[in-house]
């Protein structure tokens, strides 16, 4: 008997993963990432001549016809879907180049962070708008792209938001799904178990620094327990970020009249500046005048 | 409000104020003549809004406004205090910087609020 060394194992595994694109435009490259239901690889489309992230699937799911709806420059668009000659489905999608959302943040500035953030809202607003949950936002569900530009990956648990769904099922990640979500509650799961995510996710952006009042009680209210108690959906979760970044009030948190003073303020430093360095020359002027 | 109305009504409003607190000054002959000044300065005030917010649709940027502001402001000033009083002295320092202050105000006001101009582009 001839023993394979670990090395030709796992060539072997490998090359039993490796999906057969044969009959198909694609071309594989390599693998991407892999999870329990589906694996990600790379490849080239030989048609058109880009690379694509080619997501094979044991099981056909709705991915590809849920994603397809969504077209919006922060959600990864489809470009074709099918079957392979094995049997397993595939979709493929634009392949994004850039780095993860946690990796992103760990270089970035508060205020680039949170205007990153407010991407992830805006296309998480614009699936709530169009009737989907994603089910499953989390930074390894981000990339952010060379240019800045920022893309919600993975919409394989994403669904119809007045999808009628009984079960029990458990879909998610721990420590991002909303506790009516962790508890298999599937048919309370709405935007809101979204909103709950983006307030994990903000909460993480939030963690190596002491926050401003304001945007922590906008992550309170995002991450409140019941679903009624947090923001109705992801457009108002992004507009009080977008009110957050102006300087201005935001909904989840009542400021007192010297807070609110003090916020006009600073919005309003050089006008102030400028109005008190006349008011100085005047009296200054008046001033020596008599002398 | 379109960002050269704004720099005219503000311009206005301001240049009106800036000439009125003239009266705080213990000079008879300028207490005398306080209307021309009101006036004069407001139409001063005016055209350095009218200026700026011309410059606020065409470039967006704060730190230039109050540049633009400060020098049209300082200039237009400047000639105002060119030209004597009726007793022959003339006021420089106190015409040319509140009227550059003004101006700088003004400046930054166009820059900051009113409607920048949309450009349409469709055929």
């Amino acid at each position: 008997m001839t023993w394979l060394s670990d090395d030709a194992v796992a060539r072997v595994r490998a090359a039993a993963s490796e999906p057969d694109l044969t009959g198909t435009r694609y071309r594989l490259v390599g693998p991407l990432a892999s999870g329990g239901m589906a694996s990600v690889w790379i490849a080239e489309d030989t048609t058109l001549g880009r690379t694509v992230a080619l997501k094979v699937l044991d099981e056909p799911d709705q991915e590809a016809r849920t994603v397809a709806r969504l077209e919006h420059p922060s959600i990864v668009p489809v470009h074709d879907a099918g079957s392979l000659a094995d049997g397993r489905a595939f979709v493929a999608m634009k392949y994004v180049e850039g780095r993860r959302f946690d990796d992103f943040a760990r270089d970035a500035t508060p205020a680039a962070r949170l205007r990153a953030f407010q991407r992830i809202c805006e296309a998480a607003a614009f699936a709530h708008a169009r009737g989907i949950v994603h089910r499953d936002l989390k930074p390894q569900n981000v990339v952010v792209g060379e240019f800045g530009e920022v893309v919600v990956l993975d919409w394989g648990l994403a669904r119809p938001i007045d999808a009628r769904d009984e079960s029990r099922t458990i879909a998610g990640t721990p420590g991002f799904m909303a506790p009516e979500q962790a508890r298999g509650e599937s048919a309370r799961v709405d935007a809101r178990a979204d909103v709950y995510a983006l307030g994990a996710i903000l909460q993480g952006l939030l963690a190596d620094s002491r926050p401003a009042k304001r945007i922590e009680a906008v992550r309170r209210r995002a991450m409140a327990p019941e679903p009624e108690d947090r923001y109705p959906d992801a457009s108002a979760l992004a507009a009080d970020v977008a009110r957050f970044l102006d300087g201005l009030p935001v909904s989840a948190y009542r400021e007192s009249a010297v807070e609110r003073l003090g916020a006009w303020a600073a919005r309003n430093r050089a006008a102030l500046l400028l109005v008190a360095a006349y008011l100085a020359m005047r009296a200054a002027i008046a001033l020596l005048a008599r002398v | 409000m379109s960002k050269w109305l704004l720099g005219l009504l503000l311009g206005a409003l301001l240049g009106a104020i800036d000439g009125a607190s003239a009266y705080l000054y213990p000079y008879p002959e300028v207490k005398a003549g306080i209307v021309g000044i009101v006036i004069g300065s407001t139409f001063k005030g005016l055209l350095t809004g009218l200026i700026a917010g011309i410059v606020a649709t065409k470039t967006r940027s704060v730190p230039i406004g109050i540049v633009v502001g400060l020098i049209v402001g300082a200039g237009l000033s400047y000639a105002v205090a060119s030209m004597p009083s009726e007793s022959g002295a003339h006021y420089y320092w106190e015409i040319v910087l509140p009227g550059s202050a003004v101006g700088a105000i003004v400046g930054f006001c166009t820059q900051r609020y009113g409607r920048p101009n949309v450009r349409s582009t469709a055929a």
